[in-house]
């Protein structure tokens, strides 16, 4: 089996399509940490709030209608989240910062239970998209193909914003030495708040979007939380390339892994983290070089 | 144009500035000399608002900047090439230097690319290089490059000579010379003496914290006691 070319095809897409994930996930998450230090564990909790928000409002307005709300459902979430907690937690340095939004994990958690109950929710694929497609001689279901097309659309996007206009520079100028930034005439903490929307926004849409691939569980932003952070940790902070290098490695390890190597499986992944760790501490494409 | 009224500054629990009172006069090039730990760069960062100033006032043209944002600091007209240059290394030398000239809209007879391309050349040849392919010179000539970007009232020079070549340090003498003509305000903290002292207008000297002589080229060129003294030469 594993020497048909059909085998190759249809795990290279599982790959990339759990890459795409985590990529529009890990992406939000690493601007942040790398533009303003600050460490949102909570992160993936928006995912989740995503998810459900996808699943509620598509039950009564349909799939699209679902996509499109969950991203500002989740970004205004997130403007809450920056007023009431965030925005008084800049200085307080790491420790504080990743015992608060450890806490909010909880918080989330729980609410998500009191609202929604703790048994999982489904969302269907839409009709649009229940069907396969034929690649290369595979038959791979066309909602996978969907995800996978709108994270390399995210990802284009994206690079496009951040590599080609202005306030893209201002960005990576910020992640580089906001400081600097600063005495050069920019807003450095209005601009961290438009990251930190976009961010959410994105991770709001990954929730969606994983909505009818997964069950929709309460706890299903904890399960995405450190695969994100391992993405993190393998690509280098701050970085757009990181973030899709680090989802697209733990994608392809994962998954291969899974088939190739299933005894290993559940560590493959653990140990390339120490290996990078060992080799490029600061990840493999780190925005401060 | 600026001053400094007795302003308490340093990092964290250490305090640096002791009462720090200095003025920097419209139109002309204010050296601040001292020794290494006098509380130079300190001086600089406390105006740039990168460091808190705990007591005393700051003004910039009549205005209190006392705890402004740097943001906002420098938007009131207030360029800063700091010591350790902080090229923005995932930028090339265009995004850099745009940075400043997209935001900062040249008035007339100000500084636009085209101008300050004239200035520094060499810059012109490394518009697409990343900021971190550059030499030491090549980064402190886009520092000030993209700091005349701003179109600043006031230049702040923090150590431009430091760890360059002596032809380079000639360079970069020679265009602030230039600066200096066009009536651009300066200040200039430089533990080189000669290149200071050429370039200045006024002259202060700086000790714990505060100012502790005052005045011209000439005169702190004549005081050997007070070289001695307080700098050491």
């Amino acid at each position: 089996m594993q020497a048909d070319l059909g085998f190759w095809v249809l795990q290279g897409l599982n790959a990339l399509q759990l890459s795409m994930l985590l990529f529009l996930l890990s992406v939000g998450l690493t601007v942040i940490f790398g533009l303003m230090h600050f460490v949102n564990l909570a992160h993936g909790s928006l995912y989740a709030l995503g998810a459900y928000a996808a699943a509620t409002a598509g039950a009564a307005i349909g799939f699209w209608g679902g996509l499109l709300v969950a991203p500002f459902a989740v970004a205004a979430l997130g403007v809450v989240l920056y007023l009431v907690f965030i925005r008084r937690m800049r200085r307080a340095g790491p420790m504080a910062q990743v015992l608060v939004t450890f806490g909010l994990i909880f918080v989330m958690l729980d609410l998500t239970r009191i609202v929604w109950g703790a048994q999982a929710l489904s969302a269907p694929v839409p009709a649009l998209l229940d069907g396969r497609l034929t690649i290369l001689g595979v038959e791979y279901p066309a909602y996978r193909l969907f995800v996978i097309a709108l994270g390399l659309a995210i990802w284009g996007v994206l690079a496009l914003v951040l590599g080609r206009t202005q306030i893209g520079a201002m960005i990576r100028a910020g992640v580089d030495n906001d400081s600097m930034a600063a005495c050069m005439g920019i807003d450095v903490e209005k601009m961290f708040f438009l990251v930190f929307c976009v961010g959410c926004a994105l991770a709001g849409l990954a929730g969606a979007v994983a909505a009818p691939l997964l069950s929709v569980t309460p706890d299903m932003g904890l399960q995405i939380l450190i695969p994100t952070l391992i993405v993190i940790v393998i690509g280098g902070l701050g970085s757009l390339k990181g973030a899709i290098a680090g989802s697209l490695i733990y994608g392809v390890v994962q998954t291969f892994g899974a088939v190739l190597f299933p005894q290993f499986a559940s560590i493959l992944i653990y140990g390339l983290l120490a290996a990078v760790l060992i080799l490029r501490p600061a990840g493999l494409f780190p925005a401060k070089g | 144009m600026l001053e400094l009224n007795a302003v308490d500054s340093g990092y964290g629990e250490t305090q640096v500035l002791h009462g720090m009172t200095v003025t920097a006069q419209a139109g002309r090039v204010l050296a601040i000399l001292g020794r290494n730990g006098a509380g130079k760069s300190t001086t600089l960062k406390t105006v740039m608002g990168l460091l808190p100033a705990k007591a005393g006032q700051i003004t910039f043209e009549g205005r209190a900047i006392g705890s402004g944002r740097p943001y906002d600091i420098a938007r009131m007209g207030l360029g800063y090439v700091p010591e350790t240059r902080d090229i923005f290394r995932s930028l090339t030398v265009r995004e850099n230097l745009e940075l400043a000239a997209k935001r900062f809209p040249a008035p007339p007879g100000g500084w636009t690319m085209a101008r300050v391309l004239e200035l520094f050349p060499r810059l012109g040849e490394r518009m697409a290089n990343g900021g971190m392919q550059l030499s030491g010179g090549e980064q402190q000539m886009l520092a000030i490059a993209r700091a005349l970007l701003m179109n600043p009232r006031l230049l702040i020079l923090d150590e431009p000579t430091e760890g360059l070549a002596p032809i380079i340090v000639k360079l970069i003498h020679d265009r602030l010379m230039d600066l200096k003509r066009t009536g651009l305000s300066m200040i200039l903290v430089e533990q080189n003496f000669g290149f200071a002292t050429s370039l200045a207008d006024d002259v202060v000297i700086v000790s714990k914290g505060q100012v502790v002589w005052t005045g011209t080229p000439d005169e702190i060129r004549a005081d050997a006691e007070a070289q001695h003294r307080w700098l050491g030469v």
